[in-house]
């Protein structure tokens, strides 16, 4: 006997999610394709934040950009600062003072905290859990404390400076960072207590969207979720920039601890474990910083030569790559910016072939994308 | 009911004239009414406690700028409810769309009136309560699936789907946990079920300690009870982060309101259903209530029911508070293969003791022991 399909025919659905839904973090919009809960095809589409970003580049000039960098992470700005600094810095030769270095370092790996703090919070919210996500908007609320006592913003800091930073740090800093250093410390073992080896949790995450090693290379995945796949590349230690090389810190890496290498979960786990490597970076740092100036001197109008640059830094959500091409006048000629959470979606869809509905949720976060990188 | 007519007319002398189906039919409104404002008094104090337990685990405040403390919260998001804007979206079944919310609240509402507040408050002591419960109860399942296919919107039928899929699968389970209770009674009736766990043996009189297999059952029945009312960890059909906001997703003002009021009306009825079968009801222990005159009596059970059926509902928002949430191919496996066997199971067991041990739970055979 043949089963009749055309009896009970049924229809695949096809449903927006976004680019107003909760949980694509931001104004991304996902075209799936479902045969009831089961997704079998989730195509992204992106661009409803698109600022020009590259081409304000063109048009204004080198230090007047640097607020720029701030809307493109909006939760690692001084990353993204940072990133551009060194670029300008790398083309046009310029030595920036030691102290500012550190300030740079300190300033990065805190805002590494709270991005993947609010990374980690904004994941278990996806997944049901909602108090785990006011847990760490408190932790971050005092990583942003010290950020407005160092320059006055929380969210869009403008900190950094080619040639340097905005200011040195106030007094008291230093100390008021240590302290939140011992407080924080502790919270990530509560975390990892409260939810992270939560039977429910471990099972949605554990052996959903797998990426093996090489494909997440072959699909240019940087950062945590590279790494989630047991590629223990980080460009702090693999192409060492500023003071990286003066610290001591593991990368970290997936384990496949509780399903498979590669899986939601490990990608997850990397994000709480670099925490608290970069609890001990920033401890190291707030040791060792020198006395001395904040900035080199660069002239009010500043001309870099004839040239190009490229540099690529460690950024929350993957290494952010800025090329840069000066024609010898006050703006730049062309500008490119690389960023990790537009290249992770590349992948998108082929994870999510054949997941559920509720799983595309958990990759979406388990990516950890932020739309502004995205869009740009 | 026509039993407190008869003695009301009697007591009365005024409504001697009236017909006695009159005096009846208005006693039953006016028990209506009192369940009705008690319901919605509950679910007011409800998510007012709900909003301030949440804002304690979750290391807020919560609530505090309406009134003292933020305790008329509640009526300024009634009254906010009340006046919103009334939309029914254009391509809806506007029929079904409007029928749908009232589908949900008296499937919810309408459990309240077996529910054993006191020693003599009920509002009707059918021989059938649990009976009862369970099914009017599903009307719930028609009116989330009705709201959802009526919404015209993709995700309010996936969520509908869920909740009908859902609902379905753990009222097995919850049926199945509850027997044990009726077993021992030897009564539907939930009067008689909270009868037999009154007496001289205190807490240990309640059904949670008669033997391993209720205390097990009740654990059983938290469970698959918080599955049933869509509680987190079970809370797929309005998964936020997924489906927007699931079958109520296109409901606005009072209509959104109704499902939000039957949500906590749910929680109420589980709670009370546990305090009843496995809690011991309003029996307070070492003590007849019986014995003491009617208002005194029926105001001290009350108590005692009230606090033990509030405090499982704060633990249900403990839970709802601290777990992630169940994928929906995890929440039917845990269903059909785990709990549904487990209950069986275990049900066979309570039998099988009450068989063997002539009704008589390990706390009696106890103190039987010493006379």
């Amino acid at each position: 006997m043949t089963i009749r399909t055309d009896a009970l025919p049924t229809q695949e659905m096809t449903i927006n999610m976004g680019p107003q839904h909760p949980s694509t973090h931001g104004v991304l919009r996902v075209i799936l394709t479902t045969d009831g809960e089961v997704v079998t095809r989730a195509v992204p589409d992106m661009g409803y934040l698109h600022r020009g970003l590259e081409k304000i580049g063109e048009r204004v000039t080198y230090a007047q950009y640097m607020p720029f960098t701030d809307r493109l992470d909006y939760l690692a700005a001084m990353n993204c600062n940072c990133a551009w600094a060194w670029t300008v810095e790398k083309l046009a030769k310029i030595e920036v003072p030691a102290r500012a270095e550190y300030l740079r370092v300190i300033v990065c790996e805190l805002n590494r905290i709270s991005s993947h703090l609010i990374a980690f919070g904004s994941y278990t919210a996806d997944m049901g859990a909602f108090t785990p996500f006011l847990y760490a908007i408190r932790e971050r609320e005092r990583v942003n404390d010290l950020f407005e006592m160092l320059c006055g913003n929380r969210l869009t800091y403008n900190y950094a400076r080619v040639g340097g930073v905005s200011g040195d740090a106030p007094p008291g800093f230093l100390e008021k960072t240590k302290e939140f250093l011992d407080y924080f410390e502790p919270k990530l073992d509560e975390y990892n207590n409260l939810i992270s080896y939560n039977k429910i949790f471990v099972h949605r995450l554990a052996n959903v969207a797998v990426i093996p090693a090489e494909e997440a290379v072959a699909y240019g995945l940087t950062g945590p979720n590279l790494r989630g796949s047991g590629v223990p590349f980080d460009l702090r230690k693999d192409e060492p920039y500023s003071v990286y090389p003066k610290f001591d810190f593991k990368v970290c890496v997936g384990t496949g601890e509780r399903g498979t290498l590669g899986d939601c979960f490990d990608r997850y786990m990397v994000r709480i474990n670099e925490m608290r490597e970069s609890v001990k970076i920033v401890r190291q740092a707030v040791a060792q910083i020198p006395d001395g100036p904040v900035r080199a001197k660069v002239p009010r109008l500043f001309k870099p030569p004839v040239g190009e640059a490229y540099f690529r830094s460690e950024c929350p959500r993957g290494e952010t790559g800025i090329y840069l091409i000066s024609d010898g006048t006050v703006n730049p000629l062309r500008l490119k910016i690389r960023t990790g959470s537009f290249v992770t979606m590349n992948i998108f869809e082929k994870v999510t072939r054949g997941l559920m509905i509720a799983d595309v949720v958990a990759v979406i976060g388990s990516f950890d994308i932020i739309l502004p990188e995205i869009d740009r | 009911m026509e039993a407190l007519a008869i003695s009301l007319v009697n007591a009365v002398p005024l409504l001697a004239g009236v017909p006695l189906w009159t005096v009846t039919l208005l006693l039953m409104v006016a028990v209506a009414a009192v369940i009705l404002v008690f319901a919605l008094t509950f679910e007011g104090v409800g998510s007012l406690v709900l909003r301030k337990v949440a804002g304690d685990i979750q290391a807020r405040i919560g609530p505090n700028r309406v009134g003292p403390n933020g305790m008329l919260q509640f009526l300024a998001d009634g009254v906010k409810l009340v006046l919103k804007e009334d939309i029914i979206p254009a391509n809806a079944d506007r029929l079904l769309f409007k029928l749908a919310p009232y589908f949900v609240f008296v499937g919810s509402f309408a459990a309240f009136v077996v529910v054993p507040f006191g020693v003599g408050l009920i509002a009707a002591d059918l021989n059938i309560g649990i009976y009862y419960v369970m099914a009017v109860t599903s009307l719930v399942v028609i009116g989330v699936l009705l709201a959802g296919w009526a919404s015209n919107n993709k995700w309010a039928l996936l969520g509908g789907m869920r909740a009908a899929a859902q609902i379905v699968s753990y009222e097995i389970p919850v049926g199945m946990a509850l027997i044990p209770a009726v077993l021992i009674a030897g009564s539907l009736s939930l009067q008689d079920i909270v009868r037999s766990q009154g007496g001289l043996l205190g807490i240990f009189g309640w059904n949670l300690f008669h033997n391993p297999f209720t205390f097990f059952s009740f654990f059983l029945y938290f469970t698959a009870a918080q599955a049933e009312t869509n509680q987190t960890p079970f809370d797929l059909p309005e998964a936020e982060s997924e489906l927007v906001s699931g079958y109520n997703v296109e409901y606005s003002g009072i209509r959104f309101g109704l499902f939000f009021l039957a949500e906590f009306g749910d929680m109420f009825i589980v709670a009370a259903l546990a305090t009843a079968c496995f809690l011991g009801g309003w029996n307070v222990p070492f003590f007849h209530v019986g014995t003491l005159p009617w208002i005194w009596g029926n105001l001290l059970s009350l108590g005692v029911f009230l606090t033990k059926a509030f405090a499982m509902v704060l633990i249900m928002m403990w839970v709802r508070w601290t777990l992630p949430r169940l994928r929906v191919d995890q929440l039917m496996r845990m269903s059909w293969k785990y709990l549904v066997p487990l209950t069986f199971v275990n049900l066979l067991g309570v039998s099988l003791w009450l068989l063997v041990f002539r009704g008589k739970g390990i706390p009696g055979m106890i103190a039987s022991l010493f006379g």
